[in-house]
């Protein structure tokens, strides 16, 4: 037990001292899952609302392996990403194997299916006459979608949550396609299993404080903005004061 | 129109602290390392020319990371040559064959018997001694199985087996790995069994795992010592020339690679620096100040035949 109490100690002691080694990591680990999370947002929401709206044939299939990406190990992310980006693979002669870029390529793609799978959930959970309501009510396509959206924004935002969390907590993708090199591509989970291995219990305690209090933070943050759209009230007469306007 | 806001506005927060985010430390990160390599030339008086291609890659083996001797001798190299170095720690299986296809530009390994292999091939090319350490014995200070200053390894893993104590095994294909299996096999035993234990873990982890679990291991030196004072592990078995731990740098050779972005030019730089007298020195001084004794041994230039005698 000391050595979760040294980690916690340490952990505050390099907080307020705004070490710049864990300053560094700390910031490496916003930019590249806050990278890979945007763009899960940008390819998976689309994705999403488009399979919940749309029948075409071969849909449950798509959905099913969506679903199984929702479970994907990031270490057969990482592998699979390794492959493609080690100079003997077909994207090597870009030379992007250990560097950042490829830990938000690797994390992209964990965290992509989260969202596409819970958008989609998010969007289907609508009561299923809301869209018929909607398009009675005259709106064209772009305002039914915006619209859908919105409804379903809870959801979403849950969605985002559960692609954020993906990425930051996993580090088999991590290390393998970033290397773990320091000032470069060390975050803050690939880290701590780099003290671990050193056996520097307290740091790596102390960095995974600091990990949990960045995903509290981050999703706390979210959470708030979430709970706080879900208090506004009487929803469906705006709705439809803002068609009729 | 109010509703319509709000939805935009949480959104729009949370892009754009991300983006604030991403773009802040965008603009940080490269910053500083601009401001690393500049410093660089000025620095190492001797090559004040930049690298057109700086970044070389090297895969060395868990052992040289968890010392920290790496974290010595990396900044120096770059320091001197403007190269920017990307060392990948992973176990020795997996950096000769991240060399066998070219996916690294140099290799600091310790396992001399599957180095030759890749230097037949011909993937390999100056290959040079640089160090070296011994593989020891560690245990638990009750000593189960009785193996304390017996001379031999072999001797002791027939013991060890004899009387099925725990034994974690790194179980990686590492370097330390395979000098452990050549160990079993010179005694001749196949170890399996409940006692006999595979972690697949680095050096560090598996002497962790070790001291929990009141098993034996082997381990270099050098990260036994590290993380010493953590382990409830003593030394059982040493000095013997066998356990000798044999460190050699190569370059992989970029004509058997045709099309691969290979940068030669730093790999033989790197491989130049490790043999270096001044890194030499360097190596021969590391972890005397904090454990009382060196962690390698510098051997630039001498004959492997003769270490150890």
């Amino acid at each position: 037990m000391e050595a979760v109490w040294q980690g916690l100690v340490q952990a505050l002691y390099l907080l307020i001292r705004l070490d710049p080694g864990v300053m560094e990591v700390v910031f490496l680990t916003l930019r590249v899952c806050g990278l890979a999370t945007v763009i899960s947002i940008i390819t998976g929401v689309p994705v999403g609302v488009f399979l919940a709206l749309k029948e075409f044939p071969g849909k449950r299939l798509l959905v099913s392996l969506i679903n199984t990406g929702m479970g994907m190990p990031p270490v057969v992310v990482g592998l699979w990403v390794s492959f493609l980006l080690w100079r003997s693979g077909p994207l090597g002669h870009l030379g992007l194997i250990y560097t950042p870029t490829a830990m938000v390529i690797a994390q992209a793609f964990i965290a992509t299916p989260l969202v596409t799978g819970l958008t989609m959930a998010a969007i289907q959970q609508l009561p299923p006459r809301l869209k018929t309501q909607v398009i009675a009510l005259g709106a064209s396509p772009g305002q039914l979608y915006w619209t859908l959206l919105k409804e379903a924004r809870l959801g979403i935002l849950a969605a985002v949550i559960a692609g954020f969390g993906g990425v930051i907590s996993e580090v088999g993708a991590a290390a393998m396609v970033g290397g773990n090199i320091m000032h470069q591509t060390r975050v803050l989970t690939t880290a701590t299993m780099l003290e671990v291995s050193r056996g520097h219990f307290d740091i790596a305690m102390a960095l995974s404080f600091i990990l949990l209090g960045l995903a509290f933070g981050v999703t706390a943050t979210l959470t708030f903005l979430q709970q706080k759209a879900r208090a506004l009230p009487g929803n469906e007469q705006k709705l439809i004061r803002s068609f009729r306007s | 129109m109010l509703k319509n806001g709000r939805m935009v506005a949480v959104l729009a927060v949370f892009i754009i602290l991300l983006a604030i985010v991403v773009a802040g430390c965008g603009g940080g990160g490269t910053g500083s390392q601009d401001g690393g390599k500049a410093a660089a030339p000025a620095a190492g008086q001797e090559a004040a020319k930049t690298p057109a291609n700086k970044d070389v890659i090297l895969a060395t083996t868990t052992s040289t990371m968890d010392s920290g001797l790496l974290d010595v001798l990396l900044p120096m190299f770059e320091k001197k040559t403007g190269y920017n170095i990307k060392p990948i720690s992973v176990g020795t299986g997996q950096a000769l064959s991240m060399g066998d296809r070219g996916n690294v530009d140099v290799l600091l390994v310790h396992a001399p018997a599957d180095e030759m292999k890749l230097v037949e091939k011909g993937t390999v090319i100056n290959r040079r001694l640089v160090m070296h350490n011994d593989f020891i014995i560690v245990g638990p200070p009750a000593d189960p199985a009785g193996i304390k200053g017996v001379n031999k390894a072999a001797d002791a893993l027939k013991q060890i087996a004899g009387r099925q104590a725990i034994f974690i095994s790194r179980g990686d294909d590492s370097g330390t790995h395979k000098m452990e299996l050549d160990l079993w096999k010179a005694a001749g035993i196949e170890p399996e069994g409940k006692w006999y234990q595979e972690a697949g873990a680095g050096m560090g982890q598996t002497l962790n795992i070790a001291s929990e679990k009141g098993g034996y291991t082997l381990t270099d030196r050098g990260t036994y010592l590290s993380l010493k004072n953590n382990l409830k592990l003593d030394i059982m078995v040493e000095g013997e020339k066998d356990l000798l731990n044999i460190y050699h740098v190569m370059q992989v050779n970029p004509e058997k690679f045709p099309g691969m972005k290979i940068n030669s030019e730093g790999a033989k730089a790197f491989a130049e620096f490790m043999i270096d007298p001044e890194t030499q020195k360097v190596i021969g001084e590391f972890g005397k100040d904090k454990y009382g004794q060196p962690l390698f041994f510098p051997d630039a230039g001498k004959d492997e035949n003769t270490l150890g005698q």
